[in-house]
């Protein structure tokens, strides 16, 4: 219950933090706001227009386009988020030496204001959607589950990394390496039919990501119109408690030793 | 808690590790963790302090530099939690341990008043309400729309002070600030303070100026290398502060 009443106190805080990163970001730039939408749209034709050609031995992936900046439009929104909010407690250091506020509001407002990206991203697909003439079935309003799933596991992950990140902070230089790798086991850009000769540890991997249960769950809904099958869906939610119960546990641990490191 | 207290700071002892020796290489490294030889050493800035502040006075603590004086408040104030003992407070604080430590200083002096103000804790529609005052007070009215990294640094402790006492709190918690700005705000400040004291607003004060802690403060505490040398009167522990046999 405290952790309620906290939270409603210093929503107003969050809203702020969200705010003033939305506009230190896109501050000076002609473009502005436009920018997330225009951002995706122009990653996307880069990335469909050289591996629709790498890909055609593999059948014929319906509209690639749009099967592309699903997994994109996720596995970005989890690399930005948690890029981001890993620096948040280094990066409020001279703040939270001086004044008491909670301290996960700083990760948690991170993904929140990669949230609005993700958001922003959503009107990417709609308009490449709109473009490729893809069939839109009433599944689409599904799609609020991945994107649920993906922003709770998430924020486990960014309380995690934020902590971990104070006392090392080696972390900071490691994470970029890692996510390529996560990028790579995740079902993005390739078909997973990609995989059929791949080593068994490989499919396995892949499989156990949480991130591929977020994307083909994401895929199912909004591009091929169907419900995703619900050992999907446990998937998603065993990881995201998982994501969250550690995340909480280290960063509540961790969290009253934080002024000491910064 | 006594009912009248404000503040109660009881056998509070907080301990810092300062890292020794700097090791050069894996071989030291792996020679000392399996010593145990600590990399640290341990350095305890404030030793069993007690003391108790009641609602409405006003309390300058004194000391030398790294006698455990800001230690001391920013454990009053939740930012540092002690390694023993216990600190209480009832109501709401202001710390103003460094003025505008939330600014960004890509926003501006508008957007800043929201983003400090949702750090203190106020809520929006107040803001909104008293942001003529807050701007007013601070004397910015020309450059409300101003990115605040081209104020000066008198600018930004004006709106920082500005928007930490647009509202009554119940404690005011005052590290160092008055040494900013020009003499004409630093009079502001203290007539705004004195105010606040008026209305019971619990006041404490470190300053390296003796003058402005005898000027504001009722009651003074000495600290001296993380332990409570004296308290009472503001004149009397000032005296004794400054006499210079009672120091080395």
């Amino acid at each position: 219950m405290k952790f309620i009443s906290v939270f409603v106190k210093y929503r107003a805080l969050i809203d702020q933090l969200v705010i003033r990163d939305i506009k230190t970001k896109y501050r000076r730039s002609i473009l502005g706001l436009f920018w997330t939408v225009l951002n995706p749209l122009l990653m996307m034709a880069v990335l469909s227009i050289v591996f629709s050609y790498f890909f055609s031995r593999y059948g014929n992936i319906d509209n690639f386009p749009v099967y592309l900046l699903c997994g994109q439009v996720i596995f970005n929104f989890f690399n930005e988020s948690t890029t981001i909010a890993m620096g948040s407690i280094i990066h409020s250091g001279e703040l939270i030496k001086k004044v008491y506020v909670p301290k996960y509001l700083f990760p948690v407002s991170k993904v929140m204001s990669s949230g609005v990206n993700l958001l922003a991203s959503m009107i990417a697909l709609v308009i490449v959607m709109v473009v490729t003439r893809a069939r839109v079935t009433p599944t689409v309003l599904l799609a609020v589950f991945p994107l649920a799933y993906v922003m709770l596991f998430s924020v486990g992950a960014s309380l995690f990394l934020s902590a971990v990140a104070v006392s090392f902070r080696d972390l900071l230089h490691l994470y970029g390496v890692m996510t390529t790798a996560w990028m790579y086991l995740t079902p993005v850009i390739y078909p997973m039919e990609i995989l059929e000769n791949a080593p068994r540890w490989v499919v396995f991997i892949v499989n156990l990501n949480p991130l591929t249960a977020f994307v083909k769950i994401f895929r199912c809904v909004v591009l091929e119109g169907v419900t995703a099958p619900a050992i999907l869906h446990i998937q998603s939610l065993v990881w995201c408690g998982i994501a969250l119960a550690v995340g909480a546990f280290v960063f509540r641990k961790s969290q009253d030793k934080f002024i000491l490191k910064i | 808690m006594k009912i009248e207290n404000a503040i109660e700071v009881r056998d509070v002892s907080m301990c810092f590790n300062l890292s020794r020796e700097k090791v050069d290489s894996i071989k030291e490294y792996i020679i000392k963790a399996l010593k145990r030889q600590l990399f640290y050493e341990e350095f305890w800035a404030l030793n069993d302090v007690s003391f108790e502040i009641k609602k409405g006075d006003s309390v300058g603590l004194v000391g030398m530099n790294g006698s455990g004086k800001s230690t001391m408040l920013k454990i009053i104030a939740g930012v540092l939690r002690p390694t023993k003992g216990t600190v209480e407070t009832t109501g709401t604080i202001a710390p103003m341990i460094e003025l505008g430590a939330g600014f960004d200083h890509d926003l501006t002096a508008r957007e800043n008043i929201f983003l400090n103000g949702a750090l203190i804790g106020y809520s929006q529609e107040m803001l909104e309400e008293r942001f003529d005052d807050i701007i007013s007070f601070a004397g910015l009215e020309r450059f409300v729309d101003v990115p605040i990294k081209n104020f000066s640094s008198g600018m930004l402790a004006r709106l920082g002070f500005s928007i930490a006492t647009i509202v009554d709190a119940d404690i005011l918690i005052i590290d160092e600030i008055l040494s900013v700005g020009d003499y004409q705000f630093q009079n502001k400040c203290k007539k705004r303070i004195r105010e606040m004291m008026d209305r019971n607003t619990t006041v404490l004060f470190v300053s390296h100026s003796i003058e402005q802690v005898k000027e504001i403060c009722k009651k003074a505490i000495w600290i001296d290398r993380g332990h409570v040398r004296m308290m009472g009167e503001a004149g009397e522990v000032c005296d004794a502060y400054e006499d210079p046999g009672n120091n080395g």
